[in-house]
């Protein structure tokens, strides 16, 4: 691995900071440069929301992607703003749930997840962003799939605990599909 | 890699300084620093020092004011508006000659501006800001991990030279995450003879106010300050260099810019133009000499600034006008992107050639 620029995006309260904190947190366990860069204001409180997030074998300079390799996009307007940002041969992931359109790039590789469906399917409520990114997991080598329990405990507060393995479980579902 | 955490910049600013021994932090909310003052109300309780959220910024830096006057490590944090409000009793803090950290989180102004990230309180921070005669020692961090070391290092300086330090950082650098090590301790402390901490009956009174009404006597008391400058300027110019060995072209960047910068930087020398970075991390003292420096065997040098172009006089000064000085910004809380850094070295590479 290089660097892998991602980009999440999606609606306020859709847990797109929280994903991309998860795989920040993952990298740093692995011992690879990390940053992560969360939108703020006004649009995180039910508008958009979205975090850039870079894994790095080499110090990060900006860590602003305008540029992603990975998309994340949760919902039609983040596709809209940033479908035609993503790098030639980078790869877009959607919640085929809440986006209705196809992506129309045809030089990047598109990952079509239910995720929003199979959360509520699943009883999985809330957890549409760790379905999408267990599949990101999956697609995505240059991330690799360890240190995923060890990552969530980290990101997820004591209080919480509980929802750990509700978590692991999304993230495998996600792989699945 | 166990000691490193996640944290926000704002974040790792608030526990470096619990970390330094400050326990008074007065504030106010603003986006995009109130994680700061967040982090204070929870963890100052827990070890018996005092958050307290004033009634606005302007109470917030008297009661800085205050604690300073006794000698403890005091600090509020405020974005560009707030600072603006704070900025009397910053000359206040100057004509008592108190020391305090005071935190900058910028974003775009004039006036309430917007909430994203900025550099266009340069002036203001590096100039003075506020009325009379005075210097603040003003800190750039370009990563969590110096938010939070250049947090203690302010505490150190402003009590060595009895001044206010200031961090001058943005909307980016306090709301992005990155591994930070919170190993960090304070190792300097200053006798302060001066601070009003109660006589007991065994000492004179000591007086910590700014009124001078001889002229004689605020004259003296402004020379004596400037000679205490005139060592900060000596001795605690912090910067950074990178790939200036060989450099025809230095770019000249703080903080969220100079990041951008090596990116394209970077790209630059993968097509074979030989340009560096110096990185000022103490904006004043300017770091003038590496520059004139520099000025030797460069042709040219770009400032890349979030602001209209407020550092580039620093740095036409520093170099006293030898070499062309341009001028790579975006401003009003846009950050310019690594591709019009390097549209910008290559224009002016190809001009100077």
């Amino acid at each position: 691995m290089a660097t892998v620029n991602m980009l999440f995006a999606g609606f306020g309260g859709q847990g797109i900071l929280f994903a991309g904190k998860f795989l920040a947190y993952k990298g740093l366990i692995e011992g690879k440069q990390v940053s992560w860069l969360p939108s703020y204001g006004p649009e995180m409180r039910g508008g958009t929301a979205n975090c850039s997030v870079i894994l790095s074998d080499t110090p990060i300079g900006s860590p602003i992607v305008d540029k992603p390799d990975v998309l994340i996009a949760m919902n039609l307007p983040s596709l809209d703003k940033y479908e035609n940002a993503v790098v030639p041969g980078g790869k877009i992931f959607v919640d085929s749930t809440l986006i209705g359109r196809k992506v129309e790039r045809t030089d990047v590789e598109v990952y079509y997840v239910p995720a929003s469906g199979l959360a509520n399917e699943k009883n999985l409520r809330t957890l549409a962003n760790m379905i999408i990114t267990g599949k990101v997991i999956s697609a995505v080598p240059e991330i690799g799939s360890d240190n995923l329990e060890a990552a969530l405990n980290k990101v997820i507060s004591a209080r919480h605990q509980d929802m750990l393995g509700y978590n692991l479980d999304a993230l495998k579902l996600g792989a699945q599909q | 890699m166990s000691d490193m955490v996640l944290m926000k910049g704002n974040e790792a600013i608030a526990e470096a300084a619990i970390k330094a021994g400050c326990r008074h932090y007065f504030g106010y909310p603003i986006t995009p620093q109130t994680e700061v003052a967040a982090y204070m109300a929870k963890r100052m309780p827990k070890i018996g020092g005092t958050f307290l959220q004033a009634e606005s910024k302007v109470a917030a830096i008297n009661m800085v004011i205050g604690v300073a006057s006794t000698g403890k490590r005091v600090m509020t944090s405020s974005s560009s508006p707030g600072i603006s409000l704070k900025s009397e009793g910053i000359s206040y803090l100057a004509g008592c000659d108190l020391p305090a950290l005071i935190v900058n989180v910028q974003r775009g102004g004039p006036g309430l501006g917007g909430i994203q990230p900025s550099q266009s309180d340069y002036w203001q921070a590096v100039k003075g800001g506020s009325h009379g005669d005075f210097r603040n020692i003003v800190l750039a961090p370009a990563s969590v991990q110096e938010m939070a070391s250049l947090t203690v290092k302010g505490f150190e300086l402003a009590d060595k030279y009895r001044m206010v330090s200031m961090i001058l950082a943005d909307g980016t650098m306090g709301q992005m995450m990155e591994p930070v090590s919170l190993d960090l301790e304070s190792t300097y402390t200053a006798e302060k003879p001066w601070a009003v901490t109660g006589t007991k009956g065994g000492r004179q009174h000591n007086i910590v106010n700014s009124l001078f009404l001889q002229p004689e006597e605020l004259e003296k008391k402004v020379f004596e300050r400037y000679e205490r400058y005139a060592l900060v300027e000596k001795n605690e110019v912090m910067y950074e260099e990178y790939l200036m060995d060989d450099a025809e072209i230095s770019v000249v960047a703080f903080g969220i810019t100079s990041r951008v910068a090596k990116n394209a930087i970077n790209v630059a020398r993968e097509k074979g133009m030989k340009v560096g970075l110096i990185r000022p991390i103490t904006l004043w003292p300017f770091p003038k000499d590496v520059l004139l420096k520099a000025a030797d065997k460069c042709k040219a040098f770009i400032s890349v600034e979030m602001n209209m172009g407020q550092m580039i006089e620093d740095v036409e000064l520093a170099i006293k006008c030898r070499k062309p000085v341009y001028l790579c910004s975006r401003t009003g809380g846009m950050i310019p992107s690594p591709e019009e850094v390097l549209a910008k070295i290559e224009e002016v590479n190809e001009k100077e050639a």
